[in-house]
C-alpha cells in the first residue's frame, strides 16, 4: 500500500526493480479502521438507507413544490429563506440523528462482539496494540460517522434541489425564488460546524459506551444506562437533589446553548431550521470548561478501555 | 538460542491454581508437544506465553515479557487458538488484506499460494467455509508469516482425519525449518508423535515429564511379554501393564533393552501409552508419584 510505488530511495543495485514488494510498511491503524467498516457495514449503510427513504418520499412530495414556492414568494424576503430551508433542514436533522444512533449502537458492540465471537484471539495474535485497536474504534463515532453523515446530507440536499428545480421549471413557476433565497451553502457550513460540535461534546458518551462494551459480559446497553439512572434516582431519594441528573442533561444537550446563539440582535427568536452563520459562537463553545472537561473524561474512559482490553478474554 | 524460558511460572484463578510453578526452556528449532489432560493448565501456560494473561514468576519469550510487550512480540510469534477464531463475517480477501496491512512479515503471495491448493474461494466469507477450511485458511495466513515461534493450541480439534493429516504435513513440509520453533498442544497425540522433537507432560499445573524424543525412545520401552516370562518381566518393575488379545504388554522406564529382549518383543511405546501410564499412576497420590515415577 505504498502511495508512491516508484519511489524506492535505497534499492540495492543488484535487486530486480520489477519484483513485487512483498513486505510493505505496516499501517495497523489504517487497516484497523478499514476492518471496522468491513465488519460494521451499518456505519455507511444506515445513512444510505435513510437517504434512500428520504429521496423516495421527497420525489413524491415534489408535486406540491410549485404551490409552496409560490406561497413562499409572497412572503417577506427575510422569511423566505427559512421557509425554503425547511425540507433541507429536515434531511440534515434526520441524518445527524441516524449518525448518532448508529454511533451509540456501534460503540456498545465494538469491544463486546470480538469477545463474544472469540475473534479477539485472532486480533490479539497480530502485532496490533490495544491502544491502536481502541482508537480505531473510537474514531468511528468521532470522525468517520460525522464525515459520512456530512457527505450523504450534502449529496442528498443537492439531489433534492435539482429535482425541485426540474419540477419548478416544468410547472412554469421558475427557479429564481428557490435558487436566490435558499441558503444551501450556509446550511452546509452550519451542518459541518454542528457535526464537529456534536462529536466533541458527545465524545465522553461514546468513550463511556466503548468502555462498557469492553467490560460487560452481556447486556451492554443496560450496563451503560442503568447505573446512571440508578445514581439519579438514588440522589433524588437520598438527598432530594438532582445534580447528577443535571450533569447528564448538560452532557447530552448542553452544547446547543454554547455553540449557537438562538437570538438575533433585538432578541428576535431564530427559526432552528436555518441558523445564520452570524449566530455560530465557536469562541464561546471552545472556551466552555465543560467541553474540555468532557474531552478529558473521554480520554480517561478510552485509556481505561485500552487497559481493560489487555485483560479481556473471550466470553 | 532460547525461544521460551519460564521459571516458576504460576497462575491462579481465585483459589484454583491453573499453573503451579512451571519451569520450561524451549530452544530454537524444536517442535515441542505439551500434552496433558483437560484442565491441566496447558492453555493457561500458552496464554501466558502469548501475552494473553497475567502471571507470576519469570517468563521470557524471544527475550520479551509477553504481558507487557504483546504487540511487539506478535511480530515474531504466531498462534492458532483452540477453535477457529477467524471472525465469521470476514471474507478471505479481507483476511489477506488485513494481515498484509498490519503484519510486517506477511508474504501475501505465499498465503495465496497455499490457498490455491485448497478449495477455498477468495470471495467466500469465513462463515461459509467448513471447519476444516477455516483451519486451512488460518494455517495459510500463519504459514505466510515469517515468524520465529508458532503456538498451536488444539489446532486440529474437530477436524476429520484427512484435514488433520494434511495440517501436520503442510506444517512440516512447507513451514518448519531449523530456525523456527513450534509449540503445540493436542489430545490427538498419536498424530504428532513423529512430528515432535520434544515432549512435555503437564498435570495439575506442573510439568511431570520433560524430554526430547530421542530420550523418550531410549527411556521408555514396551514389551509384549511371552506368557511364560510374565513373572520374570514383572520383577523388572514395569510402570504400567495392560492386556491386548490376551497378551500382557508391559511398559518399562529406564530398563536395559537387552534385558527386556529376553522376556518378549521390545518396541517403542506410543506417547499415548506412556501418557496413560504416567498420568494413571498418579491418580492415587499425584504429588508424590509425580516426582517418584517420572522425575
Amino acid at each position: 500500500m505504498n502511495t508512491e510505488p516508484n519511489a524506492v530511495p535505497e534499492s540495492p543495485l543488484g535487486s530486480q526493480p520489477t519484483a513485487p514488494v512483498a513486505m510493505s510498511v505496516p499501517r495497523p491503524f489504517y487497516w484497523s479502521v478499514r476492518r471496522e467498516l468491513w465488519e460494521n457495514r451499518s456505519i455507511y449503510l444506515a445513512p444510505l438507507a435513510v437517504a434512500a427513504v428520504v429521496l423516495l418520499g421527497s420525489a413524491i412530495s415534489l408535486i406540491g413544490v410549485p404551490r409552496s414556492v409560490r406561497e413562499v414568494a409572497a412572503l417577506d424576503p427575510a422569511m423566505q429563506s427559512a421557509m425554503l430551508a425547511h425540507p433541507y433542514a429536515h434531511i440534515a436533522m434526520l441524518l445527524v440523528a441516524t449518525g448518532i444512533l448508529v454511533g451509540i449502537f456501534y460503540c456498545l458492540d465494538a469491544l463486546h462482539g470480538e469477545r463474544r465471537d472469540r475473534s479477539i484471539l485472532f486480533w490479539k495474535s497480530l502485532p496490533v496494540s490495544d491502544l491502536t485497536t481502541v482508537l480505531s474504534k473510537a474514531i468511528i463515532p468521532l470522525v468517520i460517522l460525522p464525515v459520512i453523515v456530512f457527505v450523504t446530507t450534502v449529496v442528498l440536499q443537492f439531489i433534492l434541489l435539482l429535482m425541485s428545480s426540474a419540477v419548478l421549471l416544468a410547472s412554469g413557476v421558475g427557479v429564481t425564488t428557490l435558487w436566490t433565497r435558499l441558503p444551501l451553502f450556509q446550511m452546509e457550513l452550519v451542518l459541518l460546524y454542528s457535526l464537529i460540535v456534536l462529536a466533541l461534546w458527545h465524545a465522553p458518551i461514546y468513550a463511556w459506551l466503548l468502555l462498557v462494551s469492553g467490560w460487560a459480559r452481556r447486556a451492554t446497553f443496560l450496563w451503560a444506562v442503568l447505573p446512571l439512572v440508578a445514581i439519579v434516582v438514588f440522589e433524588r431519594i437520598a438527598f432530594h437533589t438532582s445534580y447528577f441528573g443535571s450533569l447528564m442533561h448538560y452532557r447530552v444537550g448542553g452544547f446547543a446553548a454554547r455553540a449557537f446563539a438562538f437570538h438575533l440582535p433585538g432578541n428576535a427568536p431564530v427559526d432552528p431550521h436555518f441558523i445564520p452563520l452570524s449566530l455560530l459562537t465557536p469562541g464561546k463553545f471552545l472556551s466552555t470548561p465543560g467541553l474540555w472537561l468532557g474531552l478529558a473524561v473521554a480520554a480517561i474512559f478510552l485509556a481505561a478501555a485500552v487497559r481493560l482490553r489487555r485483560y479481556r478474554e473471550p466470553i | 538460542m532460547t525461544v521460551i524460558e519460564a521459571r516458576g511460572l504460576r497462575k491462579a484463578f481465585g483459589k484454583t491454581v491453573a499453573v503451579d510453578g512451571v519451569n520450561l526452556r524451549v530452544e530454537e528449532g524444536r517442535i515441542l508437544g505439551l500434552i496433558g489432560p483437560n484442565g491441566a493448565g496447558k492453555s493457561t501456560t500458552l496464554n501466558a506465553i502469548l501475552g494473553l494473561t497475567q502471571y507470576q514468576g519469570e517468563l521470557r519469550v524471544l527475550g520479551r515479557d509477553p504481558w507487557v510487550e504483546r504487540d511487539q512480540l506478535m511480530r515474531d510469534v504466531c498462534f492458532i487458538a483452540d477453535v477457529a477464531v477467524l471472525p465469521r463475517w470476514m471474507r478471505v480477501t479481507q483476511a489477506l488484506d488485513y494481515v498484509a496491512g498490519v503484519h510486517p512479515r506477511f508474504d501475501r503471495a505465499k498465503a495465496q499460494g497455499f490457498l490455491a491448493k485448497t478449495a477455498i474461494k477468495s470471495g467466500s466469507r469465513v462463515r461459509e467455509l467448513s471447519k476444516g477450511m477455516v483451519t486451512q485458511l488460518h494455517l495459510a495466513l500463519v504459514m505466510a508469516i515469517d515468524a520465529r515461534l508458532l503456538v498451536l493450541d488444539e489446532p486440529t480439534l474437530g477436524l476429520d482425519i484427512l484435514y488433520r493429516k494434511q495440517f501436520y504435513d503442510s506444517l512440516l513440509n512447507d513451514y518448519f525449518d531449523r530456525s523456527r520453533t513450534i509449540l503445540v498442544t493436542t489430545h490427538q497425540v498419536e498424530e504428532i508423535q513423529h512430528v515432535l522433537t520434544d515432549l512435555m507432560f503437564i498435570k495439575q499445573g506442573r510439568i511431570v515429564l520433560d524430554c526430547s524424543m530421542e530420550e523418550f525412545e531410549s527411556r521408555y520401552l514396551e514389551v509384549m511379554v511371552h506368557p511364560e516370562q510374565l513373572t520374570t518381566a514383572r520383577a523388572l518393575k514395569p510402570i504400567h501393564e495392560r492386556q491386548v488379545f490376551g497378551r500382557s504388554i508391559l511398559l518399562f522406564e529406564r530398563v536395559d533393552r537387552q534385558q527386556l529382549a529376553g522376556v518378549g518383543e521390545v518396541r517403542t511405546p506410543s506417547i499415548a501409552d506412556v501418557f496413560v501410564a504416567v498420568m494413571g499412576n498418579m491418580i492415587g497420590n499425584p504429588s508424590d508419584q509425580a516426582q517418584g515415577a517420572v522425575r
